[in-house]
């Protein structure tokens, strides 16, 4: 209860944000041109490859890209990992997405985590880093609070309010581009789970339903224009860590879409042919649903299934 | 023979600004081979038994007297940076010879040895010069640093550059912080005024290295002949030892600064071989008298310090009322190898990358004042994939760890208090400590209701904190860390079951 007090009294301290409208209004257009397709699944090649045929399915970069704008792109990068144990999204993709972004205009690509190991270890071992700043991307930290600044969030249950990146909160367009793995708190760990990276204080969601507070933090309004589900190479055990490459399987899979529900459907479906996982104990998945945030029916949309 | 001087101060920049930046840069950019510059000082040599550098700095010692403190210490280097800023200050830069302080000095060294020899390095750490100086930078630069750099990323992160972030400031501890700033000022009005004051009357190090100087095969001495008693000699020589009217230098003082060759108009003052015309009687003389006298001290020093190791003991039990035992860095062997080894030089907490060592308060009693120990707190714990402690333990209290070591070295076993566990009295998921954990001696096992719980197997928790780091339930967290006394290596974490089968569908 004191704590529950003491949260309430900081995010009363916080500086409350106003979300820039034009920042929506980007984001809304980027979504609203997408073609009908709502969902791609790619199989079978190499990770930039994947995404490049992905995104053509989905009407090129330039459908959520315009000229000048500012994006953010946001793996998991939490790890003090290399990319063989699976535990940041793989750099190729990162790299690969950078490149298009740049490609179709953008002025800037900044890509950030809000790390659990150390952000610096983090940035680098995983490989993110390099793949980035030699596509032309920035790296950009997120280890500080001054880095943040709340919203709110009308729309949570448990979580009202909490402190974003604010390279999230001042970009044109961002994309959520997690990887697919298990994961010993919440189940699994996909498009909605790697929200976590886009906030200061975790420490809340633990306390207060992680389940709950995952679902909250997938109804803020600025969605990202796509979530690009990295399974390249997929944690099928001892998650989000991960202790060796045993618990490594190589999937070479990716699944983009918009719809945060739908892309975690269907990579638990993926998932669980791997490791079998009732996407009930995957609570946050139901929880978001019911939020409006999208559908687990993943046969009332248009799926491309693609096997290179 | 004004060359001397010359190369003086070149050694010395080179040996005190990689160590000064060493401390500093917490950016862990400056390569982490900079802290071979420190295995060459005497206390880390000692400890450590590297017998290679103990007979180079004794054959440096005996063939040129205190090189030693006049270039490689950088307390020492310190004082001189000190004392030539004071300069721009003072109308009159100029030093007066004075009588050793040999009671205090011999006395301070004797107190030293004995209570080490006692079993509390409880004096080593707080007058070893290396350390000293290592807590000055950690202590006291380090957080201007930081500061500065903060401020600067402010500003430029605000433009949209970000090749400067903003760095963490390391907690406050308020015993080390009091101590480094005590030694700073006691260090800085010395030697603002008196030059190299503080190494002849309080470092032990100082004091043994005099002892050995007095027969260096090569000595400042003073040409009779030629010598006019000017003073200029005596006026700049900062160990205060020349004696202009007299003709005579203290070796015992005698830093090797070699600032009087620069000085004397005639010459006269030459860096030469000792033992070729035994002349001076009067100096044998002094120090006849002043061995006798600090005999004495060092009996009266021995009786005292008896007394205080005693008194150490009789804290180090203190351990008991703890509310949990303190954590070692990895590497540290056992409490005892740690305690007598560390000098609380605050290198390893300022290289720490994760800011999990913290400058001790009394977890290892009163003698272990300042020794780093692990303290966590949200986000900061012992990362896995990193051994930089050990790695650069300039004494080896910390044993140097091979990363595959270093992962499995158990540093304490969490406790899990399930009672607390926010599974188990909100009854909802969390997992944030198993999720953490690396080796996954926390673990999840089923609970109820499709819920899952923290279990730990002690034997494969090597103690990093992760959990406790992580565990949202504050302010006394549901699982956490208690230290171990004997760090053992913990069982290899079993791997999982590899998958074989191919997969070739979407499974939707």
């Amino acid at each position: 209860m004191k704590r529950r007090d003491f949260f309430k009294s900081a995010a009363a301290l916080g500086l409350a944000t106003v979300v820039k409208p034009d920042s929506f209004a980007a984001t809304a257009s980027g979504m609203s041109v997408q073609a009908d397709t709502d969902m791609v699944a790619v199989m079978g090649g190499e990770p930039g490859v994947m995404l490049t045929r992905a995104m053509k399915e989905l009407g090129g970069i330039g459908k959520f890209v315009k000229k000048g704008n500012k994006v953010v792109i946001k793996p998991n990068i939490g790890w003090d990992r290399k990319p063989e144990l699976a535990a940041n999204t793989n750099p190729e993709i990162v790299s690969t997405l950078v490149k298009m972004c740049k490609s179709a205009g953008a002025s800037e690509v900044l890509v950030f985590d809000h790390t659990c190991h150390d952000w610096k270890k983090s940035y680098t071992n995983s490989g993110i880093e390099k793949a980035v700043t030699d596509a032309g991307g920035k790296m950009v930290p997120g280890n500080d609070e001054s880095y943040y600044r709340e919203v709110e969030l009308p729309n949570g249950v448990n979580l009202k309010k909490t402190k974003i990146h604010k390279a999230i909160l001042d970009c044109d367009v961002w994309f959520n581009v997690p990887i697919l793995k298990h994961h010993g708190g919440a189940k699994n760990s996909i498009s909605m789970k790697n929200l976590m990276g886009i906030v200061w204080d975790r420490g809340f969601y633990h306390g207060h339903d992680l389940h709950q507070c995952i679902a909250d933090t997938a109804t803020y309004t600025k969605k990202p224009a796509l979530n690009i589900v990295d399974a390249y190479r997929i944690m099928k055990s001892n998650g989000p860590q991960g202790k060796s490459e045993a618990d490594v399987v190589t999937l070479k899979s990716l699944i983009v879409s918009a719809d945060f529900v739908a892309a975690d459907t269907a990579a638990m479906k993926m998932f669980s042919q791997v490791s079998p996982t009732d996407i009930n104990d995957v609570r946050y998945i139901g929880l978001a649903e019911k939020l409006k945030v999208g559908t687990q029916n993943l046969d009332k949309l248009n799926v491309k299934k693609i096997k290179l | 023979m004004k060359f001397l001087k010359k190369i003086r101060v070149v050694l010395a920049i080179l040996f005190f600004l990689p160590i000064l930046l060493f401390f500093v840069d917490f950016t862990g950019k400056l390569p982490l081979h900079l802290h071979s510059l420190l295995k060459i000082q005497w206390i880390p040599a000692l400890l450590s038994l590297d017998f290679g550098i103990i007979i180079f700095l004794l054959i440096l010692s005996l063939f040129f007297g205190r090189i030693y403190c006049s270039t490689i210490c950088p307390l020492g280097v310190f004082q001189d940076v000190v004392s030539w800023k004071a300069r721009l200050f003072k109308k009159k830069y100029k030093f007066n010879h004075t009588k050793p302080q040999n009671i205090l000095r011999y006395s301070l060294l004797a107190l030293t040895v004995v209570v080490f020899v006692a079993g509390s390095s409880s004096l080593l750490i707080l007058l070893d010069p290396y350390s000293t100086f290592g807590r000055f930078a950690s202590q006291l630069f380090s957080p201007l640093v930081i500061g500065a750099n903060n401020a600067l990323a402010f500003v430029m992160n605000g433009t949209g550059n970000y090749t400067l972030y903003k760095a963490e400031q390391a907690t406050f501890v308020p015993i080390a912080f009091i101590i480094s700033i005590s030694f700073f000022v006691l260090v800085g009005v010395m030697s603002w005024f008196r030059g190299r004051l503080y190494c002849n009357t309080v470092c032990p190090v100082g004091s043994t290295l005099g002892l050995l100087s007095r027969f260096s095969l090569f000595r400042i001495s003073i040409k009779e002949s030629t010598c006019t008693s000017c003073g200029l000699c005596e006026k700049s020589c900062k160990s205060e030892c020349i004696d202009s009217k007299k003709m005579t230098v203290d070796d015992s003082r005698c830093v090797s600064c070699f600032n009087c060759l620069s000085t004397c108009k005639k010459a006269s003052l030459k860096y030469e071989f000792r033992y070729k015309k035994p002349e001076k009687k009067e100096t044998e003389q002094v120090s006849a008298q002043n061995s006798r006298r600090a005999f004495l001290a060092t009996s009266g020093a021995l009786i005292a310090s008896v007394a205080l190791a005693k008194a150490n003991n009789i804290s180090g039990k203190k351990d008991s009322i703890l509310s949990r035992k303190p954590i070692m860095p990895p590497g540290a062997k056992n409490l005892d190898h740690f305690n007598t080894h560390c000098t609380g030089c605050q290198l390893c907490v300022s290289k720490c990358p994760m800011q999990v060592l913290k400058p001790a308060t009394l977890q290892y009693g009163i003698s272990g004042i300042m020794q780093p120990h692990l303290e966590f707190s949200t986000h900061v714990f012992c990362t896995y994939e990193c051994n930089i402690c050990s790695e650069v333990c300039p004494t080896k209290a910390l044993e140097k760890l091979k990363m595959e070591d270093k992962k499995l070295t158990q540093i304490g076993i969490a406790k899990f208090r399930k009672n607390m566990c926010v599974v188990y009295t909100d009854e909802k998921d969390c997992g944030a400590c198993s999720e953490h954990c690396p080796t996954q001696a926390v673990h999840m096992i089923p609970y109820k209701n499709g819920l899952t719980i923290p279990e730990v197997t002690d034997d494969l928790c090597i103690g990093c904190g992760g959990c406790e780091s992580i565990c949202p339930v504050r302010p006394h967290q549901a699982i956490y860390v208690e230290g171990v006394a004997n760090q053992i290596f913990a069982q290899k974490p079993e791997e999982a079951k590899k998958f074989d089968k191919v997969i070739d569908d979407f499974g939707f």
